[in-house]
């Protein structure tokens, strides 16, 4: 490989700046390679592309890309397909590719796979994508942190909303991470449209930032940047395993759903791609799964019986991921709404956010022990401006209204009035100064106090 | 007549080359995706209400003024790095200069995103800094808060571009400017003020220009520092998150490109209508002075605590690199070398990668960048200014959108016999390299050439050269300070992109350094290894840079040795 790059080095220069189209062959993808584009780190890519090649004798060539990045690489390349799998986390990448026809069918031959995870099915019930295992939110802290700034332990959502944690928990943004996105919808259908956003917002408040990268979060709490973070269970537990002093959670309201396999539609090698789904899901590839670098909940039970103490098993503590039966309905046909929404209320104005939360809670703290009726009031009204959303959840899943948000370009035939932007744009200069009414408001009091 | 005619055509042909290269890999794929910032998003026909949108929403307005403070406050603070390096390195003779000239490189041979991590955990709120200031004092100090994070990594990384550009200009001011006006009694601050970085100008704005558009355009050190309010960062969360076909994306890309374009046509407006070449070569240089003991101790502190300052990222890493647990804790728990080991597997196929492309590229831009040079400030070709705008354009292109372009031009288009679309072979990686780092070239050619008189290309042809000997023999020897100053910053920082080349690696084997290190840094076991083989870019980078560094300079020297001699005749 490195031997045919250089002499082709000169040609290519030669080529490029005479136009001249003299090439000499360069060696292309070995025939039989099996070509994964993959959202996974070298832990996992590496340790399980091993694993196969050492039971298969098939090679493998593992592509990454962040998840959305992988679907636009496969949608600009389908013309020319060189691409045999598809392997991310987030079920919605391949409910997109699907719905792009960018999916072959497969039908699984290993048995012993249940049908659900907690309340979600861990296959594609059209039979386009496979799940192979299961992950869900938690809380993720530093204990290091925690104990050097005397905060005591987190373990359910409604705990960030407090005001002990100010400026100590990071988050990524619903529009960066799939996953993120799904627990953005959880909490919301947990505990109901404005309860929901109401309970991000505070949560949101105590954000010292949104991180553009969703491995940003884990990042930050093992270095110490931040000490509390939401994140994906595998990013907690790998972490942990790996050395670093943090511990992971799941709070009561999550949802666990699966990570996904598929096969790509026109795939060079469809066989080798088949064998390295049958592979994942037998037993020697669930059983890798367990890794101290991927530490990822299998799909199938049997493997828990060698998984390491305490390590959490879905299929047996029955309170993980089963208290919110998730509708997926519901969370389709609102999923681009709740990203723009997220980040114009919370990702782009979260200094404006956090310096109202920060008058709020000093006011509160202030009324503690002292009753001032007209304060306390005034702190339940900053508090409901800041809460607000600008529209309802009846709007939000409206069908006409979500045409505004889609990705792809609709169709000429149909009509779609109103831009993003200009939704965007009224959103934020309602809630710009809704958080600046509520800090107003929660100082006047903080004064009468 | 006859001679003139065909010198005529050669250029014509060469600028026609360069104008193909530049439509076909810049100018279509870049045109294809900003089409869509004039489609209305919903009906695909033509519009400008996208822009009416833009310019009515106040998070794009907060996000251009920050874009524009960070870049401002980018060149100052890395101006105030780099005028007293390159003053020094020029001036005196001073043992201190090889530090600075080796050194002051080295920021810029590490990807941007990987100086911020160190950079937090040196700097961050509960860095190693803040937390010994805390223990000590109380208090801690934002280094790293919001924007002044961006500000400090920024400069950091891209005073290189000033200090190389600058210390050539100084070096090639004519000697006998700065003994006339020492004649006339200047001397110290006034002699510099007035005589010596005037002469150097050139230099200066070329590198300063080249700061204010890269920090403008940067996108991976806002994105690790997680700040969205600035122009390139909203234009990548736009693109990625939103989708392909979200308008509001593709007009920040058009706002960048016009911003940018404008910025350096203010600057060559600030050049304009000056004479800053030199009549005579060979003999040029400031004069440089030995220093008292005081003035060299000093001078050695001020450069010990600059290069402290700017290589504390790579410190950082360093230390990262052989670190056990680093996490809330002024050092890492332990130490060990596991980390190289780890990252030994992979690490060999990267490291030929990164060389072979960046190599390419660099030489790809120096032979574009001179002929574009010399086209533009010597002949009358129609269009001439065009090529320049539009190659220095491609600073304004965010990678992403490259990146994308070049997937949607080039996947249907078939490569003959290695039978690969293009968008998918590890050539595309070496072109998008290219236009991406062929503005850097490009200033730094034309500072050179802007140096050299147009005297003694006259002389030259009265004499009997033809036209391209004279260039081959006089203009590209003469301004080869400033074809070498190019080589090294495209190849330099060619070799630590990533934002382009995570769009178009379509193959592991065919993937660069900073694409490994960046995968590398995703998960929690992998920061160590990272942070290994980002140590292991920046030392092999470095050797890469210094070595074509004393290639050309032996090169010059050969040369220089012989006109001396027929000088002395």
């Amino acid at each position: 490989m490195m031997a045919t790059k250089l002499n082709s080095v000169l040609t290519v220069a030669g080529a490029i700046l005479f136009a001249a189209a003299l090439t000499i062959p360069i060696q292309a993808n070995a025939a039989g390679k099996l070509v994964v584009v993959t959202s996974y780190p070298p832990d996992t890519t590496v340790t399980i592309g091993k694993a196969f090649e050492k039971a298969t004798g098939i090679k493998t060539e593992m592509l990454k890309k962040k998840t959305t990045a992988g679907i636009k690489y496969l949608q600009a390349t389908a013309a020319n397909n060189t691409s045999d799998m598809f392997w991310a986390s987030a079920p919605d990448a391949f409910e997109v590719l699907k719905g792009d026809g960018l999916l072959q069918k497969y039908k699984v031959k290993v048995k012993g796979i249940p049908q659900k995870v907690g309340s979600f099915p861990i296959n594609d019930p059209e039979g386009y994508y496979k799940g192979f295992a299961a992950s869900g939110y938690g809380i993720m802290w530093n204990t290091r942190y925690l104990k050097a700034k005397k905060l005591p332990v987190p373990t359910k959502w409604s705990d960030l909303e407090k005001s002990i944690y100010y400026g100590h928990v990071g988050m990524s943004a619903p529009s960066r991470s799939g996953t993120t996105h799904l627990t953005v919808e959880t909490l919301l259908q947990g505990e109901g449209w404005e309860k929901g956003w109401a309970m991000w917002k505070s949560i949101a408040g105590n954000f010292k930032s949104v991180t553009a990268r969703s491995f940003g979060v884990p990042d930050g709490v093992n270095s110490g940047q931040f000490g509390v973070g939401v994140v994906i269970d595998f990013f907690g537990l790998s972490s942990k395993a790996s050395g670093f002093p943090v511990d992971f959670v799941y709070p009561k309201v999550t949802t666990l759903v699966p990570a996904n396999i598929a096969i790509v539609k026109n795939a060079p090698n469809p066989k080798a791609a088949s064998a390295f789904i049958e592979f994942l899901l037998s037993p020697t590839g669930q059983g890798l799964l367990l890794d101290k670098k991927i530490m990822r909940l299998p799909v199938n039970p049997k493997t828990y019986a060698k998984a390491p103490k305490g390590f959490p098993n879905p299929f047996k503590d029955k309170s993980i991921g089963s208290a919110v039966k998730f509708d997926l309905q519901l969370s389709k046909s609102r999923y681009n709404v709740i990203n723009s929404l997220f980040d114009v209320m919370v990702t782009y104005r979260l200094s404006e956010l956090r310096a109202a939360t920060k008058a709020i809670q000093a006011a509160e703290k202030q009324l503690m022990g002292k009753s001032n009726a007209k304060a306390k009031k005034m702190i339940q009204q900053a508090r409901a401006l800041i809460s607000k959303v600008p529209i309802s959840a009846t709007k939000a899943s409206e069908k006409s209204f979500n045409k505004i948000f889609k990705k792809k370009r609709k169709k000429k035939s149909v009509k779609v009035t109103g831009r993003q932007a200009e939704f965007e744009q009224a959103w934020d200069t309602e809630v710009k100064a809704n958080y600046a009414k509520a800090k107003a408001l929660a100082i006047k009091a903080a004064s009468m106090l | 007549m006859n001679s003139f005619s065909r010198n005529r055509w050669g250029i014509y042909s060469l600028a026609l080359c360069i104008g193909l290269f530049l439509l076909i890999f810049l100018i279509v794929p870049v045109v294809k995706v900003i089409y869509v910032a004039f489609q209305d998003p919903n009906t695909g026909a033509l519009t400008l209400i996208n822009f009416v949108d833009f310019f009515s929403t106040s998070l794009f307005q907060e996000s251009f003024l920050n874009s524009l403070y960070v870049a401002s406050m980018s060149v100052l603070l890395a101006s105030v790095v780099s005028i007293p390096l390159a003053y020094f390195t020029t001036r005196f003779n001073f043992g201190g200069a090889v530090l600075i000239q080796t050194l002051g490189i080295i920021p810029l041979i590490m990807p941007p995103f990987v100086g911020a991590v160190a950079m937090l955990l040196l700097f961050g709120e509960n860095g190693s800094a803040n937390l010994l200031i805390n223990e000590w004092f109380g208090f801690t100090i934002p280094f790293m808060e919001g924007l002044n994070g961006v500000i400090l990594v920024e400069s950091i990384h891209y005073f290189p571009f000033i200090l190389i550009n600058l210390s050539a200009a100084l070096l090639n001011i004519d000697r006998s400017m700065e003994e006339s006006a020492q004649n006339l009694g200047a001397s110290g601050t006034r002699l510099f003020r007035r005589i010596v970085f005037p002469l150097a100008m050139p230099g200066y704005v070329a590198g300063a220009s080249l700061v204010f558009l890269k920090v403008f355009d940067d996108l991976g050190t806002p994105l690790l520092l997680n700040i969205n309010n600035m122009l390139a960062p909203q234009a990548y969360l736009r693109i990625s998150s939103i989708g392909i076909s979200d308008p509001m994306g593709y007009v920040i890309s058009v706002i960048l490109v016009v911003f940018s374009l404008f910025s350096m046509w203010v600057s060559l407006l600030a050049l304009k209508g000056k004479d800053y070449s030199t009549v005579q070569k060979g003999g040029g240089g400031l004069m440089k002075r030995d220093l008292r003991p005081w003035e060299k101790i000093g001078c050695y502190a001020v450069v010990i605590l600059i290069l402290v300052f700017v290589l504390s990222p790579h410190i950082g890493l360093g230390i990262l690199s052989f670190g056990t647990i680093w996490s809330f804790s002024v050092m890492p728990d332990a130490f060990t070398f596991a980390h190289y080991g780890n990252m030994f597997r992979a690490a060999d196929q990267y490291i030929y990668n990164t060389l072979l492309y960046a190599g390419l590229a660099a030489l790809i831009d120096v032979i574009l960048g001179t002929a574009i040079a010399y086209l533009v400030l010597r002949t009358g070709v129609v269009g001439r200014k065009w090529l320049d705008y539009v190659a220095s354009g491609a600073v304004a292109i965010p990678g992403v959108v490259l990146g994308i372009g070049y997937l949607r031009t080039f996947v249907e288009f078939n490569v003959p016999i290695v039978d690969k679309p293009l968008a998918s072979w590890w050539v595309i990686i070496v072109i998008s390299l290219a236009v991406r780092r062929l503005p850097y070239a490009l200033r730094a050619c034309m500072a050179g050439l802007q140096q050299v008189s147009v005297m003694l290309e006259e002389a030259s042809e009265n004499l009997g050269a033809t036209k391209s000997r004279t260039v081959m023999r006089i203009v590209v020897p003469l301004m080869s300070g400033g074809i070498m100053a190019g080589f090294i910053t495209s190849f330099a920082t060619a070799s630590v992109e990533l934002s382009a080349t995570i769009m178009l690696v379509s193959a592991e084997s065919d993937a660069p350094l900073a694409y490994g290190i960046y995968e590398f840094m995703q998960s929690a076991a992998g920061r160590g290894p990272g942070a290994a083989l980002g140590i292991i870019a920046v030392v092999i980078v470095g050797i890469a840079t210094y070595i074509s560094h004393r290639v050309i300079k032996n090169f010059e020297k050969k040369r220089t040795a012989g006109v001396v001699v027929t000088e002395g005749v």
